[in-house]
């Protein structure tokens, strides 16, 4: 196969994560106001009510302290619409976006309004909040807004929701400390050409390095020479064997791990590299040390592809080890 | 006394919709040669080097630390990073030799756009307890900025197609755009909507690409360049985010930005990094530029933004009218976060 | 050049999980007392410089945007540095230059780590495709390279326990400190686990929510302040690839330069004997006496020689983290900027139980990276040269 002209790899790389938000004095009792079917503004020194609440008074810069009940009733102040919903958003039919202004609110709150059709829309629209079935503290305890055909709410209206008082704790339990968040994006990583190049070699079972046209180093994978800033250029063959320069015992289990522990993960001083890559010594762990020779332990050649994984780890030669005066320049 | 500066380089990567590595750093090694040539430096004569990018565009942490590798920073360099795009490094790198602790500076922006789902992506930006959670997405988001607009009737839908229309023309001479071509705002407003009310051409496209900027003090830049774009003055400012807080038909932010230099209403040329049709109407306003500046002759970001750089890229198109003759007073903006939140100036000028 | 100072730094009570707060909460703690420290109210405030590691640890894309308002930034000039864990030194860095630059009076610099949003080894241990699966975690990185500075130096191997020693008992006297163990000692460092042979668990840094912040202003309103200020004699930066051909892991060339430079701009001819306490950042206990050494407090391989001494324990020559340090609190945005700022309380007289008697002149030093990012200022009780 000629990889020399082969298009650079590219492969998705998802990042996902649970979030956990620890909310303070002022978002806490919002959050808990919403499990109880409430909504909760600040006031600010001015008189001004913020949904959502402000934890910081703009113009005093001071904490805020009074949140006051607003009626889960308002009127949209912007919109939008979306005929193809995104991951994660509110609903999973078209929907509008909007900013809603509550009822006794001063600001206007970001929200999904389920209207049917785009045409159902309009600024001014009167819209109320549909509580979630299951609520626990969270923006998204608020399903969404739909429209609504009734008049404005006073404040303390409760038709739509629990009788409450306007502190933090409802009645329905514990203020609400924190919240849980999850993000998952999808992205798709590319390689450059001198990389895709040296994991085509490795997916035929060989090293591929290359030198540095100003320091002439040689690197291993291949890439911009990051001393001299130019790309390196005359391809190298690199064996699979190669020294320990330095190492360190892995004997804790941590998140995003692929290994149990205990495991070494070494530097290994390929011959003809001029720069360590670090990989997995496999056998005795306490036997590894600076300057052993080790080589390549492959996996199956059926099993090969465009990855560093071809390499399962290193082991152990036997041979003699090498001096420290041939690695010391490379710790 | 501060010292002069100017900018004395510039370059930039084609816009395009999928180019590059996720580390940027191949984008970036041809850059910085060219805009070092222009500049008639050498990279080991830079004394400051300063970068924007954005870990949450390329999905991982840590993402600016291996571009480091396309300067060849050995020995090693004086460096910085924002977190930002890259016309706020621009002004850490020039208060830096305002401050006299360099002399000349290369700043760089760069970022895969099309790595994961952008607009989806910038929803990260937004206050993580009450609307993230949510997921609006980027474009929605201006959408309800464009609403304001049109409700107030600051804007209108005809007149934002008419933005587009004169940039995708103006982007047509452009050989680093990625959107260009003649149009008429009546062929424009019969497309579908997008995200009600703006239409694809409102919305920049999602680019990759990078930008590199050389900057140097008084006589070092008169040394170098011919035709320094002399900086008359740099200011920034953000507003508060909350979208539902402020007026999102002004921008206050730029406003301030603007009296901060003392920004003339009768510029040559504004290059105004505004990624919505409608943003670019709010922006005019705001900055209070007279009808005769000429807006975006590069064709603006509309036609080409890449994430982290698109902002220095303004500033090095207003530049690059100054150096090449074409203006004596340019100004080049930058923006940042959702609905035109964060907002910076740069007035440049020919000194003779 | 200008003069600029530190007026005032206030910092959080630093621990694993602020579940107390809101990331603004959480910042605001510390602006909050570096205001009331510095005798200086909101509209004084001409800028906000924020600087935070990663912003996937806390699952928000520069999350100066949404805490603007919070932060008091709203309406004025706002930078976000991020340059790896040398961050909270650089974004110290960086508002020095704009007073220095004549452009601000006063600067409000902050940074903040809020590590329990999610887990940084987690956001650490992302693998891109197309590289070998070779998680060693953060610990795992660093200890090949305290293995080779052992190899170089023939440090005894109880020079890195007594490090930890030191540094948790100074931490005993920081009411900030995340980690308070006045009782520890030589043998319970050395019977904790090995987590990355060589580097045990009593050895390496926790994992801890915090903020600092500090008010940095020009020479008038230095010289307006009704309390000592910290004059800042010089700041450096440098910055080198994290790999390349023929990398010094144990003795970076840009930690020496940057430590050059500061030292020269400071008119410092001899540290050892002109600084007289030093905040380094140490998140595993060796570091102390690799960054002595490319500190230039000590010569190439003698470093340890300075820990095993006494001379780096408040009361010795050169007392190193008196605070406690990063093994005592890493809010890792942050960690760097503590060191800065302890450093600035020290010669302020402002450090409390652990303030080194007599501090005229103070080092703070942070590196992030690969051993790669390198920020560091020395402050002082007058404004110097």
């Amino acid at each position: 196969m000629d990889t020399a002209s082969a298009p650079p790899l590219a492969a998705p790389l998802d990042i996902a994560f649970d979030y956990t938000r620890s909310l303070g004095p002022v978002l806490g009792r919002f959050m808990t106001g919403l499990r109880d079917r409430r909504v909760l503004g600040a006031r600010t020194a001015d008189g001004r009510v913020h949904v959502p609440p402000l934890e910081y008074d703009p113009a005093t810069h001071a904490p805020v302290t009074e949140l006051v009940p607003v009626p889960p009733t308002g009127t949209v102040t912007s919109w939008t619409w979306t005929d193809r919903p995104l991951d994660g958003q509110p609903l999973e039919r078209p929907f509008g976006w909007a900013l809603i202004r509550l009822d006794g609110a001063d600001t206007a709150l970001l929200h999904a309004v389920d209207a049917g059709t785009r045409e159902s829309m309009r600024t001014g629209m009167r819209v109320r909040i549909r509580w979630a079935a299951e609520r626990s503290g969270h923006i998204r305890d608020i399903a969404c807004f739909e429209p609504d055909a009734g008049p404005p709410h006073p404040p303390d209206d409760s038709t739509s929701g629990d009788p409450g008082t306007s502190s933090g704790a409802g009645a329905n339990g514990e203020l609400v400390t924190g919240i849980t968040t999850p993000i998952r994006l999808s992205y798709t990583h590319t390689t450059s050409a001198e990389e895709s190049r040296y994991l085509h070699a490795l997916s035929e079972g060989r090293l591929l390095g290359q030198r540095c046209p100003a320091c002439r180093k040689v690197y291993v994978p291949p890439r911009v020479c990051p001393a001299d800033g130019v790309p390196t250029e005359e391809e190298v063959p690199v064996r699979d064997h190669g020294t320990v320069t330095t190492f360190c015992v892995v004997n804790v289990p941590f998140a995003g791990q692929r290994l149990d522990p205990p495991y070494v993960v070494a530097q290994v001083l390929l011959d003809g590299a001029d720069i360590p890559i670090p990989h997995l010594i496999l056998g005795e762990a306490g036997d590894v040390r600076m300057g052993m020779r080790v080589a390549a332990v492959w996996r199956d050649p059926a099993t090969w592809s465009t990855t560093p994984e071809n390499i399962a780890h290193f082991r152990p030669t036997g041979e003699p080890d090498a001096p420290y005066e041939s690695y010391q320049e490379h710790l | 006394m501060n010292p002069a500066v100017a900018v004395i380089g510039f370059a930039q990567a084609p816009c395009r919709p999928s180019a590059g590595t996720t580390s940027g750093v191949e984008t970036l090694v041809p850059l910085f040669h060219q805009a070092l040539s222009a500049a008639h430096l050498d990279r080991r004569e830079v004394d400051f080097w300063c970068s924007g990018s954005s870990d949450y565009l390329a999905g991982r942490a840590f993402s600016f630390v291996n571009a480091i590798d396309a300067i060849g920073a050995y020995p090693p360099i004086c460096e910085s990073h924002v977190e930002m795009d890259a016309a706020w490094a621009f002004y850490e790198a020039y208060v830096k030799i305002l401050a006299g602790e360099a002399e000349t500076a290369l700043v760089y922006g760069f970022g895969k756009s099309s790595a994961g789902l952008l607009r989806r992506v910038l929803t990260l930006q937004l206050d993580p307890y009450v609307a993230a959670p949510l997921w609006p997405d980027s474009v929605s988001v201006a959408a309800l900025q464009a609403r304001l607009a049109i409700d107030a009737g600051l804007v209108t839908e005809q007149a934002m197609a008419d933005v587009a229309a004169r940039s995708r023309a103006d982007a047509s001479t452009n050989p680093y755009a990625q959107v260009s071509g003649q149009f008429t705002v009546d062929d424009l407003v019969a497309t579908p909507y997008v995200a009600d009310p703006l239409r694809a051409h409102d919305c920049a496209p999602v680019s990759d690409g990078a930008a590199a900027l050389v900057l140097a003090a008084g006589e070092r830049a008169r040394r170098h360049r011919k035709r320094p774009a002399w900086i008359s003055g740099v200011a920034h400012r953000v507003d508060p985010q909350g979208l539902g807080e402020r007026d999102l038909t002004t921008v206050p932010s730029a406003t301030a930005a603007a009296e901060a230099v003392a920004l003339p209403a009768d510029l040559d040329v504004a290059e105004l990094h505004a990624p919505f049709t409608h943003q670019e109407l709010l922006l005019r306003t705001a900055l209070g530029l007279g009808d005769e500046v000429r807006i975006n002759p590069s064709g603006g970001a509309l036609c080409g933004n890449p994430m982290f750089s698109a902002g220095l890229a303004r500033i090095g198109a207003a530049a690059e009218q100054v150096m090449s003759g074409q203006a004596r007073r340019a100004a080049g903006h930058a923006t940042s976060g959702p609905a035109l939140q964060q907002n910076l100036i740069c007035l440049l000028e020919a000194r003779s | 050049m200008r003069r600029a100072a530190v007026l005032g730094t206030g910092q959080t009570q630093h621990q694993t999980r602020r579940t107390d707060v809101s990331m603004a909460g959480l910042c605001r703690e510390a602006i909050d007392r570096a205001l009331a420290d510095a005798g200086v109210d909101w509209p004084q405030i001409d800028a906000v410089v924020l600087g935070k590691a990663p912003d996937l640890f806390e699952g928000v894309m520069m999350p100066e945007l949404f805490l603007a308002d919070a932060l008091g930034a709203a309406g004025r000039p706002l930078l976000r540095v991020h340059t790896a864990g040398s961050v909270g030194g650089a974004t110290g860095v960086v508002a020095t230059s704009l007073v220095r630059a004549g452009i601000h009076h006063r600067v409000l610099a902050v940074a903040f780590e809020k590590q329990s949003e999610s887990n940084a080894m987690w956001a650490l241990s992302i693998q891109p495709p197309f590289t070998a699966p070779i998680g060693a975690g953060a610990g795992g990185y660093f200890a090949p390279h305290v293995r080779a500075y052992i190899r170089r130096s023939n440090a005894p191997e109880h020079v890195g326990a007594m490090v930890a020693v030191k540094d948790r008992r100074n931490g005993a006297l920081n009411p900030y400190a995340h980690l308070r163990q006045p009782e520890i000692t030589l043998n319970s460092v050395q019977a904790s686990p090995m987590l990355w042979d060589p580097i045990r668990y009593d050895e390496t840094c926790p994992s801890s929510d915090g903020a600092c912040a500090m008010v940095i202003g020009d020479q008038a309103a230095a010289e307006a302040s009704e309390r000592p200020v910290a004059w800042i004699r010089a700041t450096a930066m440098r910055t080198e690839p994290t790999y390349f051909a023929g990398k010094d892991h144990v003795n970076p060339r840009a930690g020496a330069e940057a430590a050059q430079a500061l030292w020269q701009a400071a008119g410092i001819t001899d540290p050892l004997t002109e600084v007289d306490v030093a905040e380094i950042y140490v998140p595993f206990s060796w570091f102390e006496p690799m960054w002595l050494e490319n500190l230039g407090f000590a010569e190439a391989g003698h470093g340890w020689k300075l820990t095993e001494s006494g001379e780096t324990q408040i009361g010795g020559r050169l007392p190193v983290n008196p605070s406690g340090g990063v093994l005592c609190s890493n809010p890792i945005g942050a960690s760097g900027m503590l060191r800065f700022a302890e450093a600035a309380r020290q010669v302020m007289g402002r450090a409390g139980e652990h303030q080194v008697a007599g501090a005229k002149t103070a080092l703070g030093h942070a590196y992030g990276g690969g051993s790669q990012f390198f920020s560091m200022w020395v402050v002082g009780d007058t404004p110097g040269r």
